[in-house]
């Protein structure tokens, strides 16, 4: 078979999808957010627990292609004990690989490393990214939140 | 009130000999199917997206621009003169492709889906009100969906759908009490782009009718693929695209009958569409130039008559004939595959070359991309049909959909394409 497809299915991607992390649902959760990709009915949930400000616990359900059930389980791998400084980091640095730009070694991105043969297959570019924008929404509109809550109290 | 599937369905019997055209030959017509893919021969199995063109349709495109190049309606040159009636003339062969509707009956639009809205918002808007119902089906393509729920929410009327049984035909046992007497218009599709299923239309259409309703019925996937008689039908608005019938993108029609397109308003305005314009008033162009405002797809809609040309050449009949045979083909293949399951009607007699499937193992992402490396184009996804698809409870589905030039070799190496992509994902 080609070698492109080879580099997109690899093992380890395919690993993540037969038995993705992250299935346990959670009781008590900061962050949840559902996601879905309207071009082909892939759908994700997504709930992060947080202690301070690092991510304590993660829960990720996906319903979808290969590519996107492994890159929600990755996800679920890699954030866990990080900041949401680091994961919105993470998310960009993802970004950048996929769009095929150099992307800096500050953190280590695992797994995730086996998500860079999606750049040749332009239209499952979305499958990768699918898990990381639900997330970064969430996170987003959290911090929009706090923000408006803090002014408000000014 | 019972309705027999079968009825409505064009069905030639079964020991009439296949097609009366051969489809490997007709190949050669189509550029693009000498392209290697990855590679490989180009399988093209998604032309319920959109279907390949004949050399003749992209030589009446280039010889357009060429050589007519010009307005229509406006210039009083050769050369208007000649897109004009060039345009024309599609427009006549357009009304005959149907079954004889009047010119006056055919309006150029974009698209089906510019098509079916047109109707919604200029016909929908003015005729509903609350107490009244808008009926569709379960089996609906978004473009016969979403502009039933807007107007629904608009206008206060009700939205109720005929429902779809396991084997993915319609519930009909109801009908009588879905189709009320406050039932304004149905929007039904004549074939489902997910199912193949080909619904019993003249037969709702009758019972509509006895309600005092009028019908719009979806052709986009039934007029390329079977004989569609607006006379024996009946129906009120038809809506197509040409690019779906080896026509160019760009190019739909709202076939509407004449009373009714003389009452609606346009719902665009500007050039083309008027008779007279002052600055404070305007007056609407007769019929069907009311619904055209603006410069319309002229090359799209002149080499859209090379392929209504083509497609009449090798007779309907016999396009669904080799349709059908290569359908039942195509079923009975998959059939064999323990890991394939196939949504829609099993009997090619109550179906269209749209064949919808899932492995249970790989999704259908997985699968499309995999096949193309192979050179195998086919669709995934949910097809424009969400609702229905997480009806049958899958979130997407593999879809291959036939055309003329598709051949039992096509299918042989998508069964192949996919017992090989269980050996790369590991399943065996």
């Amino acid at each position: 078979m080609s070698e492109p497809l080879d580099d997109l299915y690899r093992d380890i991607l395919m690993e993540h999808y037969r038995f993705p992390r992250g299935r346990k649902k959670l009781d008590h959760f900061h962050i949840h957010n559902e996601g879905q990709n309207p071009a082909c009915g892939d759908e994700i949930e997504i709930s992060v627990e947080l202690e301070g400000e690092k991510v304590k616990d993660i829960y990720v359900s996906c319903m979808g292609c290969a590519i996107s059930v492994a890159s929600g389980s990755m996800l679920a791998e890699i954030i866990k004990g990080k900041s949401l400084d680091e994961v919105k980091k993470i998310a960009n640095m993802i970004k950048s690989m996929l769009k095929g730009e150099e992307i800096s070694k500050e953190i280590d991105l695992g797994d995730l490393e086996a998500l860079r043969g999606v750049r040749k297959f332009p239209v499952r570019i979305k499958c990768a990214l699918l898990s990381w924008t639900t997330l970064i929404d969430a996170v987003m509109a959290k911090e929009a939140r706090q923000k408006t809550s803090a002014s408000s109290t000014e | 009130m019972k309705i027999d599937h079968q009825t409505d369905v064009f069905a030639p019997e079964e020991k009439i000999a296949g097609a009366a055209f051969k489809p490997s030959a007709l190949q050669r017509d189509f550029p693009i199917l000498s392209r290697k893919i990855n590679g490989n021969r180009l399988v093209y199995l998604d032309n319920a997206a959109t279907t390949q063109k004949p050399k003749v349709v992209i030589d009446a495109l280039d010889n357009y621009y060429r050589n007519q190049n010009a307005n229509v309606h406006r210039g009083l040159h050769t050369l208007a003169e000649e897109a004009t009636s060039a345009f024309e003339a599609t427009r006549d062969k357009v009304a005959q492709f149907i079954g004889g509707a009047k010119r006056e009956e055919i309006i150029f639009t974009r698209n089906a889906t510019e098509a079916i809205n047109l109707v919604a918002s200029s016909w929908g808007q003015n005729n509903l009100k609350k107490g009244d119902k808008i009926v569709s089906t379960q089996m609906e393509h978004h473009a016969n969906l979403v502009p039933w729920i807007v107007l629904s929410k608009k206008t206060g009327a009700e939205l109720e759908y005929i429902p779809i049984d396991r084997n993915g035909f319609l519930i009909l046992d109801n009908i009588d009490r879905i189709i009320s007497a406050n039932t304004k218009i149905v929007a039904l599709t004549q074939m489902s782009n997910l199912l193949g299923t080909i619904n019993p239309a003249k037969e709702i259409i009758d019972l509509a009718h006895k309600r005092g309703a009028i019908v719009l019925i979806d052709g986009a996937q039934s007029v390329p693929h079977m004989p569609v008689d607006i006379k024996t039908i009946d129906a009120d608005f038809l809506a197509f695209s040409a690019h779906k019938m080896l026509g160019p993108t760009g190019v739909g029609i709202l076939y509407g009958k004449e009373y009714l397109l003389r009452e609606m308003e346009p719902v665009i305005y500007g050039g083309e569409m008027i008779s007279n314009v002052q600055y404070d008033s305007a007056e609407w162009n007769t019929l069907p130039w009311k619904f055209e405002a603006g410069t319309p797809h002229i090359a799209g809609v002149i080499a859209f008559s090379a392929a209504l040309d083509y497609l009449n050449n090798l007779g309907m009949e016999n396009i669904r004939r080799h349709e059908m045979e290569l359908t039942s083909y195509t079923l009975e293949k998959l059939s064999e595959l323990d890991f394939v399951t196939v949504f829609g009607p099993k009997d090619a007699k109550y179906r269209g070359g749209a064949i919808s499937f899932i492995d249970k193992d790989i999704h259908p992402h997985d699968m499309a991309t995999f096949l193309d490396t192979m050179g195998i184009a086919v669709r995934a996804g949910h097809h424009c049909a969400q609702p229905l698809t997480k009806l049958l409870g899958v979130s997407a589905t593999a879809r291959a959909s036939l055309y003329i030039y598709n051949t039992k070799d096509d299918i042989d190496e998508l069964i192949n394409g996919l017992k090989e992509a269980r050996r790369y994902f590991k399943y065996v």
